[in-house]
């Protein structure tokens, strides 16, 4: 009944009087562009987090364990870094040298819907506030440093991601599907001429509301019109069409649905995205016949993608930029189930990153003989952000305030792991 | 300036509220759901309200805006009793109407619409259980309860009794629905209830409490302890969940749930943060319940809280939140968070509608004749050069010397797109009318996010949310001028002969007024300049139903 005005649309029009700044004419336009080159290039970071949905069994793919009731079916293999891996992931062995597997994640949310929130925001699910997604508070902390950027900071790929909670709709994820189709985007069977027909006479609407003095809403809403327009005809959205690549860079990504969703995912990047998520396209909540899904599907998918991925981010310089984040709600069981499954298992579990700058190459942490408790220090969900927060240079003292005026840490007040930053 | 402002209205109302008091004790008056007043102006608490309000401009050195034509305000009062705006023959009988009592009647006709039942049922649906309904809670028993209410305008402490009080099967009595929606997780968790107690305080009383549950809050006047002693209350209940089997799959799935008795007895532990364990016993308003197992304990906080109301803090938070429903901004900011630590902007306003509320008989269709009927929700939204400081979405204090801006909430925009293009008219029955309903507000909420607390307007302002209704299947199906809906009609109906005309007709239909010299002569451009007739005024109305000014309540 009430019509909250919080954070989200003040902020929201300190992104309209970032982007109208650039609007008047092209002269402006230019030297803007100018003044902000440097700063542009300098800005480059982002983030892909490859979401594991249903909680990937990293017991069997990032720290396995051997002559134990625990161990899977799979053997580890050496790899180009310091630690081994599944040998279902020979192509990402290949480049293991530049990433990195944190072996000691407690998380302790064992609930699908808890920890996909846990793993998100770095905060747990509490009834007094909801928390944004770090994309959001990427797309709120970076977004508005990129005035060059005509579509959304935080794209979501495949759905699946959490919303922009306290940070307001501004951030919230811009959902695609993995073909790269945007819902509504397109006007169907209109021509040009009609379609200026009709933004006319919108305007001409538009600005006789305005005109009549009623405050800044009905101005918001021509400009995110404004927007919305430029987006559907922006060059930008090329950016999407991740079809458009040729066959060999298809092929490194495995020719895959998952492949073309990282294909269109670097291409974002490329634009001067700073946040995108994909979303991994099949279950990983394997509560029985853990050991043929990941052997026969999931594993040969995840390799191909992840390994195509790190190949090509390295081969065009962007690798330094891009932190690549790979992980699911929470790992499963050590324990195997009667029905060759593994269960939910938030304790002890296993995350693979790389990328921006980040320590390649190594096992962080470790976890005991048969993978049920972790040894010595253990990290959350909020240790995690903050690296990638540290790796894409936002300050870690930032302090965002919930609509009821709470102030909230970063990343949940977490710790980058310091052997990622050395 | 702000501080300066605030002080003011504190000091000038509180000699009033001292003289009122007296005034209100020794004249209590009562008055019934039937009582419609139709001399709105001669209203003693009306007039009382205008003062107050008259007042702080005064004070503030504001001017009131222009009072709106009717037009602008019929919209308004629809959207805000009904939900939707009123069609283009509304309009014209409102315009038409010479009576000095038209804006009362017009008051009194949309309480008695059925469109008031629905507007209410669904905005507390979304109050009580989220627009996102929990699992295994039925959203049709809550509507069926809460319609039932409305309809027959039951007492709303009353109503509140009821929802702190049910038990049962979730569809054969609705009103458990409240309660199962904030009951998750392990019965015999300590914090199993937490989220109840938050919601029923936020709710019902207007106080926001939940961060007591760990601590002392710094500014709030609740205690950790009183956010235990309040949650013990509510300790005597469990959801249970039943589950069936799917014939057609051999799957188990939902079947439905029951709030049930949980036997619980004497205090409800919890931890300070130093680390010291305290107890917690049924206590509320300075009354001690007895907290043995026998002791119905829901039932004796109902007793005390809704029926008795010793503060009329349940009243008090209904006056809020209508305020803020039918203004934008309620009496404080949010409607939902009073207490000593953020004093109302018009104290005597709230106190004496809080009392006369109370008095009425918790009458909620004449809280809202009183609401509209003031002088101030006669305004326009327009600014004058002389209340510009009176901008609250500006953090100002407001001072309601014009109205605020609203934009729409997503039943306002679907309900209204329906009577602004009649499209349901054209197709379907009762049945898939729903369903498309339910199919859409899926749709958008994906698009705008959607818990209760952040509510989704039409108009936070996202690209995907232009993009809906630009090019989404509503707004396509709206402008399709189909057989039925309002574009086919205004083209063939035979009484409307030129374009002006037609013209007119939809500026009525969609924005509910004539359309300006300038905004008639352009639109008379796009018709005149395009072969296709069809197609031109399908552009036209495209650019009406997108404009701002139809997706914002003003």
């Amino acid at each position: 009944m009430s019509h909250s005005r919080g954070m989200s649309r003040r902020h929201f029009l300190s992104h309209l009087a970032t982007s109208s700044l650039m609007a008047p004419s092209a002269v402006h336009f230019l030297s803007n562009l100018e003044v902000h080159a440097a700063e542009v290039s300098k800005n480059r970071k982002a983030c892909i987090l490859i979401w594991l949905q249903g909680g990937a069994p990293t017991i069997d793919m990032w720290d396995l364990k051997q002559g134990v009731k625990t161990a899977g079916e799979f053997n580890p293999i050496s790899t180009a870094g310091d630690l081994q891996i599944c040998e279902h992931l020979p192509e990402t062995a290949k480049v293991m040298d530049s990433l990195s597997v944190v072996r000691s994640m407690s998380t302790r949310e064992a609930d699908h819907e808890r920890g996909r929130y846990y793993m998100h925001t770095a905060y747990v699910p509490n009834p007094t506030v909801v928390h944004p997604t770090f994309g959001s508070v990427v797309s709120y902390e970076l977004g508005p440093q990129r005035p060059d950027l005509e579509i959304p900071a935080f794209i979501s790929i495949g759905g699946g991601s959490f919303g922009p909670g306290f940070l307001g709709m501004a951030n919230a994820p811009f959902v695609v599907q993995a073909n790269g189709q945007i819902t509504n985007a397109q006007m169907q069977g209109m021509d040009e001429r009609r379609l200026q027909q009709r933004l006319a006479m919108l305007s001409v609407v538009e600005e006789s509301f305005i005109k009549s003095d009623r405050g800044e809403l009905p101005v918001a809403h021509k400009d995110v019109y404004g927007k919305a327009i430029n987006l559907m005809t922006s060059d930008q959205m090329k950016a999407f069409k991740a079809d458009e690549e040729p066959q060999q860079t298809r092929d490194l990504y495995g020719g895959t649905d998952f492949g073309n969703s990282l294909i269109m995912a670097r291409r974002l990047i490329e634009t001067g995205v700073p946040f995108v998520e994909v979303q991994f396209p099949g279950g990983w909540d394997l509560h029985q016949d853990v050991f043929n899904s990941l052997r026969d599907q999931l594993l040969p998918n995840l390799d191909k993608g992840l390994a195509g991925l790190t190949r090509d981010l390295k081969e065009r310089g962007m690798w330094d930029d891009t932190v690549i984040v790979c992980m699911g709600e929470f790992g499963r069981t050590p324990r195997i189930n009667q029905n060759v499954g593994r269960d939910h298992w938030a304790r002890s579990w296993s995350v693979c990153l790389g990328g921006g700058g980040l320590t390649g190459g190594i096992a962080v942490g470790e976890t005991n003989e048969d993978g049920t408790e972790i040894i010595g220090k253990s990290y959350l969900p909020g240790d995690l952000w903050a690296t990638v927060a540290h790796a894409l240079g936002i300050p870690l003292d930032r302090v965002h305030k919930s609509n009821r005026g709470r102030p909230m840490k970063l990343a949940g007040g977490g710790t980058p792991i310091e052997e990622l930053i050395a | 300036m702000p501080f300066s402002r605030r002080f003011f209205l504190f000091s000038s109302s509180f000699v009033v509220l001292c003289v009122i008091a007296t005034f209100a004790q020794s004249e209590p008056s009562i008055r019934r759901a039937n009582d419609a007043v139709t001399t709105r102006d001669a209203d003693p608490l009306v007039t009382f309200v205008d003062q107050q309000i008259r007042q702080a401009w005064e004070d503030n050195e504001v001017q009131p805006s222009e009072r709106a034509d009717d037009a602008e305000w019929l919209r308004r009062v629809s959207l805000d009793i009904v939900g939707h705006i009123p069609t283009a023959d509304e309009i014209e009988t409102f315009l038409a109407d010479e009576s000095e009592t038209k804006r009362a009647d017009a008051v009194n006709r949309l309480l008695d619409d059925p469109g008031y039942v629905q507007n209410w049922t669904t905005v507390w649906a979304n109050l009580l259980i989220g627009r996102q309904t929990p699992r295994l809670t039925s959203r049709a028993g809550m509507e069926k309860f809460l319609r039932e209410a409305f309809t027959k305008n039951r007492p709303w402490n009353e109503v509140v009794y009821d929802l702190l009080t049910a038990e049962g099967h979730y569809e054969e009595n609705g009103a458990v629905n409240f309660l199962l929606g904030q009951l998750n997780g392990n019965p015999n968790r300590e914090d199993y209830t937490v989220e109840a107690t938050a919601r029923v305080t936020r709710l019902f009383l207007g106080t926001q409490v939940q961060c007591t549950q760990c601590h002392n809050h710094p500014f709030n006047d609740w205690k950790q302890e009183q956010f235990w002693e309040f949650d013990s209350f509510l300790r005597q209940m469990r959801r249970v969940d039943h589950r069936k089997t799917d014939p057609k799959t051999g799957r188990r799935i939902d079947d439905f749930a029951e709030l049930v008795w949980k036997n619980y007895e004497g205090p409800v532990y919890y931890e300070r943060r130093s680390g010291v364990m305290e107890a917690a016993y049924p206590y509320y308003a300075d009354q001690q319940v007895d907290p043995a197992g026998t002791t119905d304990r829901r039932m004796e906080l109902a007793k005390v809280m809704a029926r008795d109301d010793p503060d009329h803090q349940v009243a008090r938070a209904m006056v809020n939140r209508m305020w803020g429903h039918f203004f934008g901004f309620g009496l404080t900011r949010p409607v939902d968070d009073m207490g000593p630590h953020n004093p109302p902007s018009h104290p005597d306003v709230i106190d004496r509608l809080t009392d006369e509320f109370a008095a009425s008989g918790y009458d909620l269709k004449q809280l809202i004749r009183w609401i509209t009927s003031t002088e101030a929700y006669q305004l326009t939204s327009q600014f004058n050069d002389k209340n510009r400081i009176d901008d609250p979405s500006a953090g100002e204090v407001p001072l309601f010397s014009h109205m605020y801006v609203k934009p729409f909430t997503a039943e306002q925009l679907y309900e209204s797109l329906l009577i602004a293009t009649q499209a349901t008219a054209a197709t379907g029955n009762y049945q898939e009318a729903e369903e498309r309903r339910r199919q859409w507000m899926r749709e958008f909420l994906l698009i705008f996010g959607g818990n209760e607390d952040d509510e989704p307007t039409l108009f936070s302002g996202t690209i995907p949310q232009a993009l809906m209704m630009m090019n989404g299947d509503l707004v396509r199906a709206a402008d399709s001028g189909m057989p039925g809906s309002t574009l086919h009609e205004v083209l063939t109906d035979e009484r409307l002969r030129s374009d002006p005309q037609r013209i007119q007709r939809l500026y009525l239909s969609s924005l509910g007024r004539l359309p300006s010299r300038r905004e008639a002569t352009m639109s008379q451009k796009l018709i005149s300049g395009s072969p296709d007739k069809l197609a031109a005024y399908q552009d036209l109305y495209w650019a009406l139903l997108n404009s701002n000014e139809f997706v914002m309540n003003h």
